[in-house]
């Protein structure tokens, strides 16, 4: 492992200005994939700058919705009774993800920017644009089981790990940062990029740009919510696909929905015609698997040598037909 | 450059200087001769390094020391029903035996740690992945206990008797409270 510098500066504009005057600079949050990288030699920065003693870890009332602090534990946001009686697509999305241990340490600000778990993105033996710009795609025509059926390029086809990003995409949430030129606010559906040319880049986030909070606005749709993730083991492993849905059914019409997927894009995947299909319609099995359809009409399966990922498609289906079913049998 | 730390394990103070690179499942293991926490794949993926610090789980493997000055290290050998490193039996390591939890027990300090940290997540009423209704307070059956101790994994399959081992322990403390 390259030898690094190790600073934690007392306040969020030292260590952003730290981040900013090195390229070779980052941020350490719970370092539950950033130390990893360090130790797979994925990534080899000269100077990681601790921000988890710096940044806010509160969760408060914000204007009906909550903001979150980016220091704040996956552990404590997933317990929090308003997270959990008002966004509970957003508990069990985060309870969903790794282990009691590693939510323990995985902060509010880390688990979006976590990296793909592209197997050749880990190997730095094998060719990868995303580590390695211009080397080429190990995983095309490689193991493509967890990769990407929307949105990819041939130059990447990785899809974005995170279950808590997917339940934020569909709340639409509002993300704060701090960067060297100040602050400034987007919304989670921007955060993340497709591949394109440019699979280097995960986010629209510029170097030393440092996230501060995220913010859920007041989301009446939420209350009946609920996040499905189906994987090889019953636990402890990551989406192969996931749901995040919500669901406002009023006289037998479905006046409401938010439904975002994960573990098929290099992004979380907001699914906003499936959420065309659904509004106004009556809640069915016909409705449900009309909205499936509606959004994964423009999938491209992978082959691989693995199988390929094509089954991810009638299984998104099932789940996504699933997951509404369950919701609209629910007490609103 | 190396960092100078103050850390307090099993109850004992160690002031030790380390390179930021050092995890602190190696400073336990090579730099304190702790050999409680092992090393099963040094990625997060196995739970074999679980120790508490301050009070909460989680994979020293994962941890880089330097991010821990000052903190309570909390490791199975320590662990006591008094205060750490105290000496005595914790009512886990009673009941890892009696309900004949391990084979090689290579995982087994793990899973104490993991189990004693899941244990109070629990008694403060937190949710998990399996809890049906996340607004009421979750009952510790058995589908409960495999999903919180998922992060430990045990390659003699000895989860059985752990998960019973851990219930016996929850029942308990649902006694005492
Ligand atoms: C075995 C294993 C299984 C896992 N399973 C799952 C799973 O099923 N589902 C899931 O969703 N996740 C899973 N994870 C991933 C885990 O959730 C993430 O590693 C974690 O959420 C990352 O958060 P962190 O605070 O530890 O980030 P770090 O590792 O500290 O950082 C991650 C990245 O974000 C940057 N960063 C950190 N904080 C900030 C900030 N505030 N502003 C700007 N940049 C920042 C870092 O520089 C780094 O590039 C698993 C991890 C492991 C090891
Ligand atoms: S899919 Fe993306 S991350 Fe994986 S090898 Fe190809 S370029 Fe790298
Ligand atoms: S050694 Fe830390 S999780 Fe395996
Ligand atoms: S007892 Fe051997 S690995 Fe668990």
């Amino acid at each position: 492992m390259r030898p690094f510098d190790y600073q934690a500066p007392a306040d969020a504009g030292t260590a952003v200005a730290a981040v900013a005057a090195r390229p070779d600079a980052a941020f350490l949050g719970g370092g539950t994939n950033l130390v990893d990288h360090l130790r797979l030699g994925v990534t080899e920065p000269g100077l990681l700058v601790d921000v988890t003693g710096l940044l806010p870890n509160g969760i408060s009332d914000d204007g009906g919705g909550l903001r979150i602090g980016a220091g704040v534990a996956n552990a404590d946001l997933a317990a929090d009774p308003r997270v959990r009686r008002h966004y509970p697509v957003l508990a069990r999305a985060l309870l969903s993800g790794a282990s009691g241990q590693l939510r323990n340490m995985a902060t509010t600000g880390g688990n979006p920017l976590q990296r793909t778990r592209c197997l050749y993105f880990q190997d730095v033996t094998t060719p990868c644009n995303k580590r390695s710009p211009g080397s080429g795609c190990a995983a095309i025509g490689g193991a493509t089981r967890q990769h990407a059926i929307l949105g990819a390029s041939e130059h990447c086809i990785a899809t974005h790990p995170s279950d808590m990003a997917v339940a934020l995409s569909a709340l639409d949430a509002q993300v704060e940062v701090l960067g060297p030129d100040g602050e400034r606010t987007l919304a989670f559906g921007e955060l993340h990029r497709l591949p394109g040319d440019a699979p280097e880049r995960d986010t629209v986030l510029e170097h030393g740009e440092l996230i501060t909070a995220i913010v859920l606005p007041p989301l009446p749709v939420a209350a009946r919510s609920d996040y499905r993730k189906v994987r090889d083991r019953a636990s402890y492993a990551f989406a192969l696909v996931s749901v995040a849905a919500a669901l406002e059914i009023t006289d037998a019409t479905i006046t409401d929905a938010r439904i975002a997927f994960g573990g098929v894009a290099h992004t979380p995947w907001r699914a906003h015609r499936a959420e065309q299909a659904l509004r106004g319609a009556t809640p069915s099995d016909e409705t449900f698997h009309a909205a499936a359809q509606a959004e994964l009409a423009d999938a491209r399966p992978q082959d691989g040598v693995d199988g390929g990922n094509a089954f991810k498609i009638p299984l998104l289906t099932r789940t996504l037909a699933g997951t509404l079913r369950d919701l609209a049998r629910q007490e609103a | 450059m190396d960092h100078e730390l103050t850390l307090r394990v099993d109850g004992a103070e160690h002031r030790l200087s380390v390179d930021p690179r050092t995890s602190l499942l190696d400073a336990l293991r090579q730099r304190l001769g702790n050999t409680s926490p092992k090393k099963g794949c040094d990625h997060g993926q196995c739970g074999s390094c679980t120790v508490l610090v301050d009070g909460v789980r989680v994979l020293a493997c994962l941890t880089l020391a330097v991010t821990r000055d000052g903190s309570e290290v909390v490791t199975a050998d320590g662990l006591s029903a008094g205060p750490p490193g105290s000496g005595g039996d914790h009512p886990l390591h009673r009941a890892f035996i009696d309900e004949d939890a391990f084979q090689c027990g290579y995982c087994t300090p793990g899973q104490v740690c993991s189990a004693a940290g899941m244990l109070d997540e629990f008694a403060r009423g937190r949710p998990s992945v399996v809890t049906g209704d996340l607004g009421a307070d979750p009952e510790l059956d058995d589908a409960e206990i495999a999903e919180r101790m998922s992060g430990n994994l045990c390659r003699c399959g000895a989860y059985p008797g752990i998960r019973a081992a851990v219930a016996r322990v929850g029942r308990e403390r649902e006694g005492t409270r």
